[in-house]
């Protein structure tokens, strides 16, 4: 008997990767998509359904197809893919809320997959260096997509309750990147010039978008439950990512850093809410021992070797590419070469 | 200790002698008298030795040397002699003279009736204490440093003594007299490296002094001529400097080569860090460079013990706090990575108000900081780190200077919970020294409160003097790593009895208390 996969979100670049990823997994009969708006790219053998999670009509949906997994991919990051922050947090919590009571009105849902994220951990400078699933934040994310996520995972939460027999399993995922996907991180990055908040070089952490699509793979169709993170190995600093990306950084004092942000998120340059201000002020580090041993999962991409495939898949390069800063050293070295010489002789 | 080698009856010697044991006096109390077996030598003067011995070589055969040195067996001699007197006019007899002629005029104003002993006679003296003559091999100057730097340190930077050797000699020279500057260029071109020094001194020798005599000797007239003389002086000077340095070309090629790599590494981000967020290269070159100088000259550390942290393997090191800003865990850290001998990087607790602070959080979390919370404790020790923790916290750097040596309350015990859950042996550590370098006379908490600060220190000098009330007293300090405490024979559960785990952060405490007393004892005096 074969399965059948609901996924929510699926005309957004990851719902698009994921739908064709399942298509290749021959366990699974059916994939139904479901989005508000048509999906703009393959989604692989999957059926489209229009329809809005905000809508009871979802759980007609799930009842129709007897789908035994549902994959909620649908809580968005930024506003501005929403239309607005009102939308966007009406999509996140009053979405999720419409589709978990519909799960839990259908008996043949048996496993529920949640997309969620490592910003409902919070960035404060009282954090220890390494996030484990059972740290609780230290400071609540009080606004945008942290804040959206931590009431999601509330729900969920309050789900797994009442359907203890529905297997839950939660992945909060580092920030994605990849060549393809587009974040409020990959825009904050393809600014020709980065912009900082001074006196702080943050650790990040970041999850290939394979890795991570990988990673809710494993989730359907594997057997692991309850809360995990994912990111890859290892750590780079906000300063270090942007010179990897060859652009120079532009440090703004922290007094100053809110007014920046409003500047850029009004000119719709990149998304620097409050919350993502406190990321790039104290950063976060993810432990992905759960990963390894529950989910089974190994990345392919390190933290820093993903952050490298974006920029070479983006073609990003800056005044600070590594060829220009080679060629400018080998020309120094040659100088030095030349005069060096001179001046042993005499 | 010192040579002559004076071929010119008309030099000042006794003068410039009386002039360079003044020298020598002042240098000995500024330095600080280290430890009691470099106090028998002066560390100016022994300092000098390589650069003296190199003198040697370039004006003597090798074979004159063993004859040399048993001329001049007494201490009395050893004691009244000058510190360096290298004259040039061994090579450039006629200069020289002219120079002497006018010099000691200026310089003493009466002619005092000048020393017939000098007259063209060849005194070269080598001092027989052991120290001083263990250093005559150049590699061993490192010791008189003042510090313990460990052997293998000693051996593997030779720049360091080198960079001394410019800068006392210089002070000789200067003090001696205002005539010859001609010694600064053989004692510092050959104090760098042994190997080189041996085959170069003639060359390098010669070459500067007349480079810097050309100038001088040149009436100060038509202006190509004195150009010249100036670029001449100048590629010369620039050679000594590098000769100074203890590379020769290449090496200064190689150098700025490594630079440069190390400057395209940073800017195209080819670096790591862990997820501490410890930056291994940045510390190691820049940051420990950085505060190295407060280490040896200003703070004069002198380390005990170090052999109680294990080679290998995780250690909670647990030491007092004091002195207003936290300089001591700064100081532990060179302390433990400078004289361990497998240069062990200290992975330190911090408070939290030091990550919320800009810049300072920053350095911190690359100096190999993280937050002082159980998870990160643990998670340190368990990857086989040493870390230390400061358990008075605010409680001990914020104390007020009437309180000084005594030891807060050591937080709830967390640190000793976590190093019996991974097993790892606690290492005591006594620090002395860093109470005094800034004297907490009051607190302002009004003022603390305002800037979220947990107090306000006022210190003799600050905020009286602003900025300048920020430069800590130069008072000489000692570390002291205690015998290791096991914790794997106390079972499993050993960490979950809270009992056992009060009685042992108390055994600690009492550890470290019973340690400065007795290093309070032996010590001196602060400054010294």
């Amino acid at each position: 008997m074969g399965r059948v996969v609901l996924v929510t979100g699926v005309s957004r670049y990851l719902g698009g990767l994921f739908a064709r990823v399942l298509s290749a997994d021959p366990q699974i009969d059916r994939i139904i998509g479901v989005d508000v708006v048509p999906p703009p790219h393959d989604i692989g053998r999957s059926d489209f359904v229009r329809a809005d999670i905000r809508n009871p009509v979802i759980a007609k949906v799930i009842g129709a197809a007897a789908v035994d997994t549902v994959v909620h991919m649908n809580v968005i990051a930024t506003p501005t893919s929403a239309g607005g922050r009102v939308s966007m947090k009406e999509i996140n919590v009053i979405g999720t809320m419409q589709l978990l009571a519909a799960c839990q009105k259908a008996p043949s849902v048996r496993r529920l997959v949640v997309k969620s994220t490592s910003s409902v951990y919070g960035a404060s400078p009282r954090d220890p260096a390494m996030f484990t699933e059972d740290t609780g934040a230290k400071v609540l994310p009080r606004s945008g997509w942290g804040k959206d996520s931590v009431e999601v995972e509330g729900y969920v939460r309050g789900f797994s309750r009442r359907r203890p027999d529905v297997e839950v399993v939660m992945l909060r995922l580092a920030n994605f990147i990849g060549p393809g996907v587009r974040t409020a991180l990959t825009d904050y990055f393809m600014l020709p010039v980065v912009p900082t908040v001074m006196g702080f070089d943050p650790r990040i952490q970041f999850v290939h978008e394979d890795d991570g699509i990988e990673a809710l793979r494993l989730a359907t169709v594997g057997p692991a439950t309850g809360i995990v993170n994912v990111a890859g190995d290892g750590s780079i600093t906000v300063n270090q990512a942007a010179r990897l990306a060859g652009r120079p950084t532009a440090p703004v004092p922290p007094p100053l850093v809110g007014v920046v942000g409003q500047a850029a998120r009004r000119s719709g340059l990149a998304d620097f809410s409050g919350e993502q201000i406190r990321f790039l002020s104290y950063g976060r580090g993810l432990d992905t021992t759960r990963m390894r041993r529950v989910l089974g999962l190994e990345p392919r991409y390190s933290t820093r070797a993903a952050f490298a495939d974006f920029v070479r898949g983006r073609r990003l390069t800056g005044p600070l590419s590594p060829d220009r800063v080679e060629t400018v050293e080998a020309g120094l070295l040659g100088l030095l070469r030349a005069v060096v010489p001179a001046g042993s002789v005499g | 200790m010192a040579q002559v080698i004076d071929l010119d009856g008309e030099r000042p010697g006794r003068r410039r002698r009386a002039g360079a044991a003044a020298v020598a006096a002042g240098a000995q109390r500024a330095s600080g008298e280290r430890s009691r077996r470099r106090r028998r030598t002066t560390p100016l003067l022994a300092d000098l030795e390589p650069a003296s011995e190199a003198g040697t070589v370039a004006a003597h055969d090798p074979a004159d040397r063993p004859t040399d040195r048993s001329v001049d067996g007494s201490p009395a001699h050893a004691a009244a002699a000058p510190p360096e007197e290298i004259d040039l006019r061994a090579f450039e007899a006629p200069v020289s003279e002219r120079r002497d002629n006018g010099a000691p005029r200026a310089r003493t104003g009466t002619g005092t009736p000048r020393s017939p002993r000098a007259t063209r006679s060849v005194t070269v003296t080598t001092p027989t204490s052991p120290p001083a003559s263990a250093s005559t091999t150049a590699p061993t100057t490192a010791p008189t440093d003042g510090t313990d730097v460990p052997a293998a340190d000693a051996g593997a930077v030779p720049r360091r003594p080198a960079r001394k050797a410019v800068r006392t000699s210089r002070t000789t020279t200067a003090a001696t007299s205002g005539t010859s500057n001609d010694p600064a260029g053989p004692a510092v071109g050959d104090a760098g490296g042994p190997a080189p020094a041996v085959r170069r001194p003639p060359r390098a020798a010669v070459r500067s002094a007349s480079g810097a005599r050309r100038p001088r000797v040149r009436p100060p007239g038509s202006g190509p001529e004195r150009l010249v003389a100036v670029t001449d002086a100048a590629t010369e000077a620039g050679e000594a400097i590098a000769d100074a340095l203890g590379h020769r070309p290449g090496d200064v090629e190689e150098k700025i080569a490594a630079a440069l790599a190390f400057l395209r590494r940073r800017l195209t981000g080819d670096y790591e860090v862990d997820e501490f967020g410890f930056d291994r290269e940045l510390t190691e070159t820049v940051l420990l460079a950085l505060v190295r100088p407060l280490y040896r000259r200003w703070f004069r550390v002198e380390v005990r013990g170090i052999e109680n942290i294990p080679d290998t393997g995780g250690a909670l090191l647990v030491a007092n706090h004091s002195g207003a800003v936290a300089l001591d865990s700064v100081m532990t850290q060179v302390a433990v990575h400078d004289t361990h001998p497998q240069h062990r990087f200290l992975r330190m607790l911090g408070a939290d108000l030091v990550f919320s602070t800009p810049f300072v959080g920053e350095i911190a979390r690359k100096g190999g900081a993280t937050l002082a919370a159980n998870a990160d404790a643990e998670r340190l020790l368990s990857a086989g780190e040493v870390v230390g923790v400061w358990p008075e916290g605010f409680k001990g750097i914020g104390k007020p200077f009437s309180e000084r040596y005594k030891l807060q309350r050591f937080g709830r015990g967390g640190f000793v919970s976590a190093a019996l859950r991974t097993r790892t042996p606690i290492v005591p550590c006594a620090i002395v020294g860093a109470e005094e370098t800034y004297p907490i006379l009051g607190n302002i908490p009004t003022l603390a409160r305002l800037l979220g600060l947990p107090y306000f220190p006022v210190t003799p000098t600050f905020p009286l003097l602003g900025l300048l009330g920020a430069i800590p007293l130069p008072s000489k300090w000692l570390i002291e790593f205690g015998t290791p405490v096991p914790t794997d024979d106390l079972g499993i559960g050993a960490a979950d009895d809270p009992m056992l785990v009060f009685d042992l952060t108390d055994q600690i405490r009492q550890t470290i208390q019973q340690t400065l007393y007795s290093l309070l004892v032996q010590r001196r005096s602060v400054f010294f």
